[in-house]
């Protein structure tokens, strides 16, 4: 069938010898030769169309160019430079969001390391002040217990020297007691005092 | 088989006269299906554009994206190519990448026309493109852009012939430009209608060529997918190609 050309050809100048003797087929291949009405040729080099194709080329062309340049590409252009804008602001702002942040978070380091020390002085002061009050009231309580102390070593040698006192009174009595009962006679106080003084002392 | 009429691969490249406009000065002038899908192209491509950004929302959509994606591509391949100062020509140049690239794009739709299949358009296009680039590179550096066929650092008895190579290499860049998109779209068109022809021979010829057709089915979904690589690569060769001559037109000396 790729001889399409040659055999249709045939057929039609056979029927143009023979008119209405080939109905049916016929009315299909004369519908062939389309191609001879093309102007005798390939199409693209039948020269016979070029003008009017110029001309509208020309003219859908310049119409084309006009309403790209005009009109549709400036439009994208717009769009792209508004986006680009955009995100360069954007990204500027972010850049200045961070620096602000950054500066919060010095700052806040900031306030936290005075106030850290601030604690550590008010602790320290307290520390310092709790001590010396302690220490104060030590010494205080230290004096106070001296006296005490003192005026109780004062009383205990008081009260011993009573004691001893009492002791030699005894012995007195008790040693003319024991001469009495011994011999009879009650011995002369005085001498008795004397000979106890004595014992105490020896 | 009758069906030999369906098949004619030339077919789809016909020009058909729309509205006559008859022959001033003797030049034959129509209203074409050419013309009309020129037209829809611009449309498809404005209205998509503005369509697509019509929330100028911050965060694109879907549509949106595509809208920008095919902005930044051409931006960054006009500036890869011929530096910040080649984005005065970044609206030319969208609108041809965008223009070629719809017109292929349009041309893969089963019964579209394909714009770009003329030579007769690209060869126009790929003219805009070079004289855009001698007009400019005159108006810009005077004689300065004859320097363009002097290369520096070569010997003076080759001198005449390096001029003559590069004057040549100049003048068969819109021919190089032109054909290179034009045959492009061209033979993958033919070639997908030659294999989808195939398929409906074989099935017409019975239960055997059900199965036989299964080869060029295959062919054809294989080409529809190259096609669709071809139109979209095509259109970023002529954006480049365009990017590199202007780069000429920019910086003259070599």
């Amino acid at each position: 069938m790729s001889e399409t050309h040659g055999p249709a050809g045939i057929i039609v100048i056979a029927q143009a010898a023979t008119p209405g003797t080939l109905p049916a087929e016929s009315g299909v291949e004369i519908a062939v030769p389309p191609g001879e009405a093309h102007g005798g040729g390939f199409p693209p080099f039948d020269v016979h169309t070029f003008p009017s194709q110029l001309l509208w080329l020309v003219i859908a062309f310049a119409a084309l160019y006009l309403l790209m340049s005009r009109i549709a590409l400036p439009r994208i252009a717009n769009i792209l430079e508004e986006r680009h804008d955009r995100i360069a602001d954007d990204i500027e702002e972010a850049g200045k969001l961070k620096a602000e942040s950054e500066a919060a978070a010095l700052a806040y380091e900031k306030a936290l390391a005075s106030a850290r020390n601030k604690a550590h002085g008010i602790a320290t002061e307290t520390r310092d002040t709790l001590a010396a009050e302690a220490e104060t009231r030590r010494k205080s309580l230290e004096a106070d217990l001296n006296v005490k102390l003192a005026a109780a070593e004062v009383q205990i040698a008081a009260t011993k020297t009573a004691a001893m006192a009492n002791v030699r009174g005894i012995a007195v009595e008790a040693a003319g007691a024991i001469v009495d009962t011994l011999i009879g006679t009650t011995p002369a106080p005085g001498a008795v005092e004397e000979a106890v003084d004595t014992a105490i002392k020896g | 088989m009758a069906s030999g009429s369906v098949i004619d691969p030339i077919h789809q490249f016909q020009i058909i006269k729309i509205v006559e406009l008859g022959q001033p000065g003797g030049v034959e002038l129509a209203f074409t299906n050419s013309a009309a899908f020129m037209f829809g192209i611009v449309a498809l491509v404005f209205f998509f554009l503005t369509f697509a950004t019509r929330g100028r929302t911050l965060v694109p959509g879907r549509l949106q994206s595509m809208a920008e994606l095919s902005y930044e591509f051409v931006a960054s391949t006009v500036r890869g190519s011929a530096g910040n100062e080649g984005m005065k020509f970044f609206p030319l140049v969208f609108s041809l990448f965008i223009f070629v690239l719809t017109a292929n794009m349009v041309g893969m739709i089963p019964y579209a026309f394909t714009v770009t299949s003329h030579l007769i358009v690209t060869a126009a296009l790929a003219l805009l493109v070079i004289l855009t680039v001698i007009i400019y590179g005159f108006v810009r550096h005077g004689t300065h852009f004859l320097h363009l066929f002097v290369p520096s650092g070569v010997p003076a008895f080759l001198l005449p012939f390096m001029v003559v190579i590069e004057v040549i290499s100049f003048l068969s860049r819109p021919i190089s430009l032109s054909l290179r998109l034009f045959a492009n779209m061209l033979a993958g068109h033919i070639a997908m209608k030659v294999f989808a022809g195939f398929i409906v021979m074989m099935t017409a010829s019975g239960v055997v060529g059900w199965f036989g057709a299964v080869l060029p089915l295959a062919m054809v979904v294989a080409l529809t997918a190259l096609e669709f690589l071809v139109a979209a690569l095509q259109a970023y060769v002529f954006a480049v190609l365009t990017c590199i001559y202007l780069n000429d037109a920019l910086h003259p000396g070599h």
